[in-house]
C-alpha cells in the first residue's frame, strides 16, 4: 500500500506525520519511505538514515548534429515547451525548458537528433535504525524542474515493502501530483486557520479529480474551527487524528526529533492511524 | 539620475520550507508599506496556495481567465488500438483499453502535452487541448492594488502564472508611478521561486529555527546567490527553539548577509489570520508588530536608503 502525506500548504507538519507514520510502521511491516519534496527535503533530518548509495537524476535533452541537420525546423515545431528555436543557421536548444519528452528525437526527419542525459538532482538510498528503506530526491540548486526528479525516484518503487510513504511537496500543481500519482490513500495534514483551509480546498479539488480515498489530520488543532469542521462533513473526509498545538512539541521537532519519539503518548495514535487507514480502504 | 529614483524596486518574499510565516509578514509589511511615503503595489506569487487576499480584506475589481498548459485527448471511435501512442509516451500517461473502455486513453494527471503521442498515431486519433489552468486577479485593498491568482487544483504551470501576475502589478505601476513591488512568494526553490525572484532588487527570507528550517534556508540563499539576487534574513518564532536561532545567526554570518531583525512567536499572529488583517492593524502593539516594524525600517534602508 502506498499512503501519500501531503498538504497544499506548507509548513502544517506533513513531514512530521509521515516520519512518526513511518517509524511506528516499522515496527510491523516492512516500511519504504521516499521523500519526493524535493526541493526541500527534511524527512532525513528526523530519521537519520545511513545512506548507502547515491544516483543522479537526469533529464533527456536533445543535442542536433549540425553536420546532419537540414534546419527544417521540425524540432522547433512539434516542441511544445519552446525548448527549441532556430536562429540563423542553427537550432538552439534551451535546457532548462526541456521536458524530456523526446518528441524532437522522434520526428526529426534526419535523425539529427540524439540525447544525453542532463544531471538535475541526485537520489540518495539508505536505511535508517527502525529498518525503513529511506530514499530522498534533491533538486539542484538552480534547476527548476523537480518532477523529472520526483518520476525517477518513484520509479524504485516495486519491491517487497509492503508499505511506502510518500512525503510530499507543498502545493498543488506539477510536483505534488507527481507524487500522488497513483497513491492508494492520501494523508491531508491542514492546520484550522483560513490559511490551512484555503490550501486544503486545493487538495480536495485534486482527491476529487483521482477520487483516491483520503483522511484529514489536523495539526495544531485548539480550540475547534467551524468553517474546516464544516467542510469536512459536507465531502464526508474523515478526521483521523488531532494534534493539538504546544510549544514542547514545537521545540522538539525543531530540534530533529520525532514526534512519537519525544512524545511517546502518540504511538498508540499513529497504530490506530493505520488501521483506520486499512479499515478505509477496506471499505473502498 | 531623474529615472533611477523613479524606478519600481521589486522585495521578495521566500522561505524554503513552506510554512515559516511569509504571508503573516507580506500583509504587515503592506500595511506598514501603505503608511508610508512609498508608493507600493502587490503580488501574491505563491499560485498554488495564494493567501494573502486572505488577510487584506482583498475586493476583486477584474478577474482573468489563465490558458496555460495542453493536455491530449484520444477520440474512442478512430483509435485502432496500435499503442504507438503508448510507446512514446515517458511519462506513463496512455492508459491501455479496458473491458469496459475497449480504446487507449489518455492519464490527464500524468500527460505532460508534449503531443509525442499526437505526432506518431497514425489515425490522427490524438488532439492536443490548450487547458485553462487558473485565474487571476486584480484586487483593492485598503493597502493597495493587489495582482494574485488561483491555479486550480492539479494545473501545471504555476511559474508562468506567477510571471503573469507579476507582469500585471509591473505594468499597474508603470502606469500608476508605483516605487515598490512587493512579491509574497512560494516555498521551494524551483520554477515558481526562480519566476518569483526574476527581477528582484532584495529577497527578505522569513526563516524559522529548526532542522529543517535551517536546512531549506540554506537551499533558498544558494538558489538566490545563483541568481545575484540581494538578501536579508528575518527570523521568525525566534524564540521558541533558542539554539536554532543561534543557528541561523551563525549561517547568516558565514554568507555575510544582514539579519533584518526577529519576530517573537506571538499569539497575536494567527488571532490576526482568524481577524483577517495585516497584524500590524489588528495588534499594532503587539511584540510581533514591533517587529515587522523594525524589519519594514531595514528594507526601506536597504531599497531606498531610507527609513
Amino acid at each position: 500500500m502506498k499512503i501519500a502525506v501531503a498538504s497544499g500548504k506548507g509548513g502544517t507538519g506533513k513531514t512530521m506525520v509521515a516520519t512518526s507514520l513511518a517509524a511506528t510502521a516499522a515496527k510491523d511491516h516492512p516500511v519504504r519511505f521516499l521523500d519526493c519534496d524535493v526541493e526541500a527535503p527534511n524527512a532525513h533530518l528526523f530519521l537519520n538514515p545511513t545512506i548507502e548509495r547515491k544516483e543522479k537524476a537526469y533529464i533527456a535533452v536533445p543535442k542536433i548534429d549540425p553536420a546532419a541537420c537540414t534546419l527544417c525546423g521540425r524540432c522547433v515545431e512539434v516542441c511544445t515547451f519552446h525548448a527549441l528555436a532556430k536562429l540563423g543557421t542553427q537550432i538552439l536548444v534551451f535546457p532548462q525548458l526541456c521536458h524530456g519528452c523526446g518528441s524532437c528525437t522522434l520526428q526529426c526527419p534526419v535523425d539529427a537528433i540524439t540525447e544525453f542525459p542532463r544531471p538535475i538532482g541526485e537520489l540518495f538510498f539508505g536505511t535508517t535504525k527502525e529498518n525503513i528503506l529511506f530514499s530522498m530526491g534533491e533538486l539542484t540548486i538552480s534547476e527548476p524542474m523537480p518532477t523529472p526528479i520526483i518520476r525517477q525516484l518513484k520509479a524504485h518503487l516495486s519491491d517487497e515493502a509492503t508499505l511506502t510513504i510518500l512525503d510530499s511537496p507543498p502545493g498543488a500543481s506539477c510536483s505534488v501530483v507527481t507524487t500522488i500519482h497513483n497513491a492508494d490513500f492520501l494523508l491531508l495534514v491542514t492546520e484550522p486557520t483560513a490559511f490551512g483551509l484555503h490550501d486544503l480546498r486545493q487538495m480536495l479539488g485534486i482527491v476529487e479529480k483521482t477520487g483516491t480515498p483520503a483522511g484529514v489530520i489536523i495539526n495544531r488543532a485548539g480550540v475547534n474551527y467551524a468553517p474546516l469542521e464544516k467542510l469536512l462533513e459536507e465531502q464526508s473526509i474523515p478526521v483521523l487524528m488531532r494534534i493539538p498545538y504546544r510549544n514542547e512539541i514545537a521545540a522538539a521537532l525543531a530540534s530533529g526529533q520525532l514526534l512519537t519519539e519525544s512524545f511517546p503518548e502518540y504511538k498508540p495514535a499513529f497504530i490506530h492511524l493505520l488501521q483506520d487507514i486499512d479499515r478505509l480502504m477496506g471499505d473502498v | 539620475m531623474l529615472n533611477n529614483d523613479l524606478k519600481l524596486k521589486q522585495l521578495v518574499m521566500l522561505s524554503g520550507k513552506g510554512g515559516t510565516g511569509k504571508t503573516s509578514l507580506t500583509a504587515g509589511l503592506m500595511d506598514l508599506a501603505s503608511r508610508s511615503w512609498r508608493h507600493p503595489v502587490f503580488t501574491d506569487a505563491d499560485v498554488d496556495a495564494a493567501n494573502l487576499a486572505l488577510v487584506t480584506e482583498a475586493v476583486p475589481d477584474q478577474s482573468h481567465l489563465f490558458m496555460g498548459s495542453f493536455l491530449a485527448e484520444i477520440t474512442p471511435e478512430q483509435c485502432q488500438n496500435c499503442g504507438m501512442c503508448a510507446d512514446v509516451c515517458r511519462y506513463g500517461a496512455i492508459l491501455l483499453p479496458t473491458e469496459n473502455q475497449p480504446w487507449h486513453r489518455v492519464d490527464e494527471l500524468a500527460c505532460e502535452g508534449c503531443a509525442a503521442c499526437v505526432h506518431v498515431c497514425p489515425e490522427t486519433a490524438i488532439q492536443l487541448h490548450q487547458q485553462q489552468d487558473g485565474e487571476w486577479f486584480q484586487s483593492t485593498t485598503p493597502y493597495g492594488q493587489l495582482f494574485h491568482a488561483e491555479l486550480f487544483p492539479a494545473a501545471e504551470n504555476s511559474g508562468k502564472l506567477v510571471t503573469t501576475v507579476k507582469q500585471q502589478a509591473k505594468l499597474y505601476a508603470q502606469d500608476n508611478g508605483c516605487d515598490l513591488l512587493i512579491v509574497d512568494g512560494p516555498p521551494g526553490i524551483g520554477c515558481p521561486v526562480i519566476s518569483a525572484s526574476a527581477g528582484a532588487d532584495l529577497a527578505l527570507l522569513v526563516a524559522e529555527p529548526g532542522v529543517s528550517g535551517i536546512h531549506d534556508l540554506d537551499r533558498i540563499i544558494q538558489t538566490l546567490q545563483e541568481f545575484n539576487v540581494p538578501i536579508l534574513v528575518c527570523i521568525n518564532k525566534a524564540d521558541i527553539f533558542t539554539p536554532g536561532t543561534e543557528d541561523i545567526k551563525s549561517l547568516v554570518g558565514k554568507y555575510g548577509l544582514p539579519l533584518a531583525g526577529e519576530i517573537p512567536f506571538d499569539e497575536a499572529i494567527p488571532d490576526s489570520i482568524s481577524a483577517m488583517q495585516p497584524v500590524t492593524r489588528f495588534a499594532p502593539e503587539s511584540p510581533a508588530a514591533h517587529a515587522i516594524e523594525q524589519i519594514w525600517g531595514t528594507i526601506q534602508r536597504t531599497l531606498f536608503g531610507e527609513g
